[in-house]
């Protein structure tokens, strides 16, 4: 399954995901990726147990005296249903379609070819799903921070490497890269940025608010 | 439900987790309380819960063990991060008002307990009492950066300038525990 990934998650980004301090929309790429790779999932797994290993010998708090037999008095209690999380369908793993809400993405035109869908804005950080047509360029863009691009179907190319289904680009904001889609299929990404991204074409700048990028 | 599973030379933690999960043990559940809710508390308060809701979240914490305890594999995972990861969703949930997203879980509800192979439980274990060892060797102020880390405090980035802890070994053996349950769930599926 995750024989063929070759750019992983980087270990601090995995402990912050695992700490909970990592913002939403990167949270959702790390997790769409740990749903596809074996050996990240393994690598989540370590630094939780370094989160264990820190709860375990942290300095601890006196509860109140009847906590426990409130707890103990709960257990029985019916447990109110949780819905299921969503199933993975197609190319989208199942954290991608938790966001969609289960259903399939609407695409929103950005220019040559590219279209893209955004799935959640919270936090300061946006993440969305870009669709660009066989052997065509996203956008020429900066951001100003950190980006991490997924690839869910068909690959990319750009001035770092070659980016195949399951592997995760990390581009920082000295980066200003021009991801090309690979011939064949079109590419679907999902991308999280913490800021809005600058595109450096006039006419994209220009529909920035209108999209929401 | 499987039966009780060979527990000898488990930690006191996985026993009574194990007795949870197989047996509903709530005597068992009463010891893990009086182990974690105080470390729960004191963590939950470090990582900047108000103290009126640390306890709100400790009960949270502590019955989410309960209801989920069916998904504990101790194959993967010790006790201790098992119910950090638990506290961790617990508190972005209350502090940030958001969900934390979650992979593709390995494992259905549905698919019933596997004995676990004591083998590779024994091994976690050890690899995780070694890096608490080397948790304790570590300076006061390079100790104090690593909890601030898993206590959510600092973004990747000064994660990235802090820590850097030798992980190989104990994701290898997490790794060979996750290639034993693919094959088990291939195994369940094709039956
Ligand atoms: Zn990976």
């Amino acid at each position: 399954m995750s024989a063929n990934i070759s750019h992983h998650i980087p270990p601090e980004i995995m402990a912050a995901y695992a700490a909970g301090s990592l913002p939403h929309a990167f949270s959702l790429v790390v997790a769409t990726h740990v749903s596809m790779c074996e050996d990240c999932r393994a690598e989540l797994a370590a630094q939780e147990t370094v989160g264990g290993v820190v709860l375990e010998t942290l300095d601890s708090a006196e509860v109140s005296a009847g906590l426990k037999a409130d707890v103990l008095s709960m257990l029985d209690d019916p447990v109110p249903p949780e819905p299921a999380p969503a199933k993975r369908s197609g190319v989208y793993p199942g954290p991608v379609m938790e966001a969609l809400k289960g259903k399939p993405p609407r695409w929103k035109a950005l220019g040559g070819g590219v279209k893209q869908c955004v799935l959640t804005g919270e936090g300061g950080s946006v993440s969305r799903l870009l669709w660009i047509p066989p052997g065509k360029p996203v956008p020429d863009h900066g951001h100003n921070g950190l980006e991490l691009t997924l690839v869910l179907q068909g690959g990319f190319s750009d001035e770092t490497g070659h980016f195949e289904v399951g592997d995760v680009e990390v581009a920082t904001d000295d980066l200003d890269h021009v991801p090309t889609a690979d011939p064949g299929a079109p590419c679907i990404c999902l991308a999280a940025t913490d800021a809005p991204l600058k595109f450096n074409s006039f006419l994209p700048r220009l529909l920035q608010p209108l999209f929401g990028i | 439900m499987t039966d009780k599973t060979p527990t000898d030379g488990f930690s006191e933690q996985t026993v009574w987790m194990l007795a949870i999960r197989d047996q509903r043990d709530k005597a068992a559940f009463g010891k893990l309380f009086d182990h974690y809710a105080p470390r729960l508390k004191g963590f939950i308060i470090r990582a900047g819960a108000p103290r009126a809701q640390a306890e709100d979240v400790v009960q949270d914490v502590m019955l989410t063990v309960w209801r989920k305890a069916h998904l504990f594999d101790p194959t993967r995972a010790q006790v201790s991060s098992w119910i950090y990861q638990i506290a961790r969703n617990r508190q972005i949930d209350v502090i940030r008002k958001e969900a934390r997203p979650m992979p593709e879980a390995l494992k259905a509800e549905d698919e019933g307990d596997m004995e676990p192979d004591a083998g590779q439980v024994m091994a976690l274990e050890q690899e995780t009492d070694q890096l608490r060892a080397a948790l304790d060797k570590l300076a006061p102020a390079q100790r104090e950066m690593i909890e601030r880390a898993y206590l959510g405090e600092l973004s990747h980035s000064e994660i990235r300038e802090a820590t850097g802890l030798p992980l190989g070994t104990i994701k290898s053996r997490i790794r060979l525990g996750l290639e034993r349950l693919r094959h088990e769930l291939k195994d369940l599926r094709q039956e």
